[in-house]
């Protein structure tokens, strides 16, 4: 029997009214891999920032190696050899990489002889785990991944025994991916033991040997997860069963609707950031816009929507151009011509969530009938209609009057959602429409969005989640630093192919 | 020959005129560079100023009355600190209110106490500040240019100019070359960072603040107990602001904030300089115009050059946690 070098039991913790963990209890054996998963809100981000210190439990006690702890700061839990890759990297961006790992543990007060001291063990942990990292690098000119390795550095160089990651992949590509992996699988060898949080099913079937499920702030129960599927694991985070292919009609693919030519856009530091992008989407087709953050993903969703001047080139609706250096309709006329559009960013740009429910539900379409009569809102129509496509679209809890930021992220998009597609636009433009969305709203919204070709829409999706492209899409396009790099139709392809077309590798 | 002597006394004047800005620019750096945005700078140099005026006509020694400027300048910071730091509050509010209050209260206490509306007593040379001739100023003058730039332009000031050029080698040092430095450095640009090394967010912004207010005080007591003999209403007269301008023209780093501020002293000494000279052709500028000479060129160069200065990234920001 292996002992456990982390031990919770009974914790708990209650942000306001809402309970963030409930009687969580978990042994963490050393030397292991070991997965905490659930959906989005399931607090398994709120458990490990208690193990990190950085909050404190309401009840419950900590153990490691056997002797309780009191972690009232992250320094009790670095000294307790605790370290933390967070989901939002907590780098200085303008610090070269050394200033970043010796913050907080520079051990003297005039930099000096300490300062070459950590240059040398710096060194040689790199060395030892393959890191390959400049120390005098600036965080900013670094790649994302090439980020997480100076996290995890700093958390090595820092004394980490148990390293925890919160969401490691979500900005990463495949092949870093596969980089990091070997990464934490090498430093499992020497010993250390590592926490990975996701909601990725395939990251714990590929790297955990147990993991444990959490629901609503609760454990829903801990797996080897040799003995366990797929299929188990996302019905304990749902608490129902859940579909995770997606049934799809065959494709029936009409004339095309959309097309872009030679469009090159500019954002608003006045750099070219979409260079020449030529694609069409015909009726009746997903066209999946694949890529990593920042490679002129969203500044191409906003030119295509109307909201950002076009440099050069032309996007044609219906063959008439709508949009070129000249001149381009507003998002008010696009709508008029069945164009509607899921922004990437929703809390930004897709609702204002200090309004109520009921009028980010109709904001677009407020001046029109019923909803508005001689310029005066028609509250009791409103309401009605709120009502009416709260229950279409399960958005919960259905109460058209509350607040929007107090509805989850994947509520917040039904929302949304709800708005654009209940016009049956005969273009949809979609930007990461699960971003930080839970598993059970994911499969709702792709359902949608299915249905929606199917009904003959022509649909762009833009997202940076490479399995929900490859899963929804007919064709998908790739783009790479403004540029489209690869087209392919969406049989056979596999994500290894597309992962090298975004890391811009061809 | 008057030519000459006319850009000597136009250079000593810059050193003696940049002097408080320089000190309040330290004091912003070390606020700013935290994340607390200090737009108070104007308003601790006014209290300071009447603080020391009157420390050092009721003791008797100008320094005693330099040690009150501090303890009130620091007092005033961690105020604002309280309010920004450690209950959120918007930063520019609390530094506006500072501003606000030190005009109405320097004003108001000067009539309580000295019976005259915003006017503290003229010092006796005892209660203030004298000017210091360097060593070997005399023997030296004679010597070309470096002999006149030794003892006409270095030498014969008030000692806060020698402190104030010391000071930012010293500021360089501390920012660049410490633990302290790089803890307040990344605490303005990422405090999350910060926290996750176990470090003190709010310690460490407190930390900046007093030497913040240390610092101004240095601004404030020059004012009132050396280049003037007492405290006047308003005395400070844009300087705080002046000193900001300095301070983000000069992108928070103390050799470029240092520069900014000669610039500023250079042509404020410039337009005390040319008030009623006759210049060839344009003849005699009305006052007003030449006065306004050091606020245009900081409305100019703030609008027109800075485009590009990156300001602490976490400045303005008060540091809620999050999971």
């Amino acid at each position: 029997m292996v002992s456990p070098i982390l031990e919770l039991s009974n914790i708990n913790k209650s942000f306001g009214h809402v309970q963030a963990n409930k009687e969580v209890s978990l042994a963490i054996n050393k030397g292991t891999i070991h997965g905490i998963i659930g959906e989005n809100g399931a607090g398994k981000s709120t458990l490990m920032s208690i193990v990190y210190g950085f909050y404190q439990a309401d009840s419950g006690t900590i153990s490691i190696n056997g002797n309780i702890v009191n972690l009232k700061s992250p320094r009790d839990s670095i000294e307790s050899g605790i370290g933390m890759v967070h989901q939002h990297f907590m780098l200085v961006e303008n610090f070269s990489v050394l200033e970043n790992i010796i913050l907080g543990f520079e051990g003297e007060i005039v930099f000096g002889k300490k300062l070459d001291e950590a240059k040398k063990n710096l060194l040689n942990l790199c060395e030892t785990y393959k890191l390959n990292i400049d120390l005098n690098s600036i965080i900013s000119d670094l790649s994302v991944g090439f980020r997480q390795r100076v996290e995890i550095l700093k958390a090595l160089y820092r004394g980490a025994e148990i390293l925890i990651l919160d969401e490691p992949t979500g900005v990463l590509t495949p092949q870093e991916v596969d980089e990091l992996f070997k990464i934490l699988r090498s430093l499992q060898q020497e010993g250390k033991t590592i926490v990975l949080i996701t909601h990725k099913l395939n990251e714990i079937m590929d790297l955990t040997s147990n993991v444990t499920v959490m629901r609503q702030g609760e454990i829903a129960g801990h797996k080897k997860t040799q003995l366990t599927n797929k299929e188990e694991l996302a019905e304990m985070m749902v608490g129902r069963s859940v579909l995770l292919r997606i049934n799809k009609s065959p494709l029936k693919k009409g004339d095309v609707v959309f097309r872009v030519n030679n469009l090159q856009v500019k954002d608003d530091l006045d750099v070219l950031r979409v260079k020449n992008v030529n694609f069409e989407i015909n009726e009746g087709e997903i066209l999946g816009l694949a890529g990593v953050t920042g490679n002129g993903q969203t500044e191409l969703l906003e030119a295509l929507s109307g909201i950002r001047k076009v440099e050069s080139g032309e996007i044609q609706l219906f063959e008439e151009t709508i949009s070129d250096k000249n001149n381009f309709l507003n998002p008010k006329d696009l709508k008029e011509k069945g164009l509607a559009h899921v922004p990437e960013d929703r809390q930004r740009m897709g609702l204002i969530t200090n309004f109520k429910a009921n009028e980010n539900l109709i904001f677009g379409y407020h001046h029109q009938q019923p909803f508005s009569k001689s310029s005066v809102l028609v509250e009791s129509e409103i309401l009605s209609y709120s009502k009416k496509v709260m229950n279409d679209y399960d958005v919960r809890p259905q109460a058209p009057n509350l607040i929007t930021s107090n509805f989850s992220g994947g509520n917040q998009q039904k929302i949304i959602l709800s708005r654009e597609l209940n016009k049956n636009p005969k273009v949809l433009l979609v930007g990461q429409p699960t971003r930080g969305v839970d598993i059970g709203a994911i499969e709702f919204i792709h359902q949608r969005l299915i249905d929606m070709r199917d009904k003959g829409a022509a649909i762009l999706l833009v997202s940076v989640e490479l399995e929900e492209v490859l899963s929804l899409s007919d064709r998908i396009v790739v783009m790479f630093d403004g540029k489209i790099v690869g087209e392919k139709v969406n049989q056979n392809v596999t994500d290894r192919e597309i992962g090298l077309l975004m890391a811009g590798i061809s | 020959m008057e030519f000459m002597s006319d850009i000597v006394s136009l250079l000593s004047a810059t050193l003696r005129i940049s002097t408080p800005l320089i000190f309040a620019a330290m004091a912003g750096l070390f606020a700013e560079r935290s994340g607390v945005i200090d737009f108070g700078l104007e308003g601790k140099m006014l209290a300071a100023a009447f603080v020391a005026a009157t420390g050092a006509y009721f003791l008797g020694s100008p320094w005693f009355g330099l040690i009150l400027a501090i303890v009130c300048c620091v007092s005033l910071s961690l105020l604002h600190g309280f309010a920004s730091v450690t209950h959120k509050g918007d930063q520019v509010v609390s530094c506006v209110a500072i501003n606000i209050l030190m005009i109405g209260l320097t004003t108001a206490l000067a009539a309580a106490w000295f019976g005259e509306e915003g006017l503290t007593p003229t010092l006796n040379d005892d209660q203030r500040f004298f000017e210091i001739n360097l060593p070997f100023a005399d023997a030296l003058r004679p010597i070309p240019i470096l002999g006149t730039i030794y003892s006409d332009i270095i030498s014969g000031h008030y000692i806060f100019v020698y402190i104030a050029y010391i000071l930012v080698p010293i500021v360089y040092w501390v920012v660049f070359k410490t633990s302290f430095g790089l803890r307040l450095r990344a605490v303005g640009e990422n405090p999350s960072a910060v926290d996750t090394a176990g470090i003190g967010v709010y310690a460490t912004r407190y930390k900046a603040l007093m030497i913040n207010g240390v610092l101004v005080a240095f601004a404030g007591a020059y004012l009132s107990t050396a280049i003037n003999a007492n405290f006047f209403r308003e005395m400070s007269a844009g300087r705080g602001y002046l000193a900001l301008a300095a301070l983000i023209f000069g992108k928070w780093h103390p050799k470029t904030a240092l520069l900014a501020c000669l610039l500023f002293g250079f042509t404020d000494a410039l337009q005390i300089r040319l008030q009623g000279v006759e210049l060839p052709i344009i003849g005699v500028i009305p006052v007003q115009f030449i006065q306004a000479i050091p606020y245009v060129l900081t409305v100019v160069l703030l609008a027109g050059f800075v485009g590009k200065a990156i300001a602490p990234r976490a400045i303005g920001q008060p540091y809620i946690k999050e999971g």
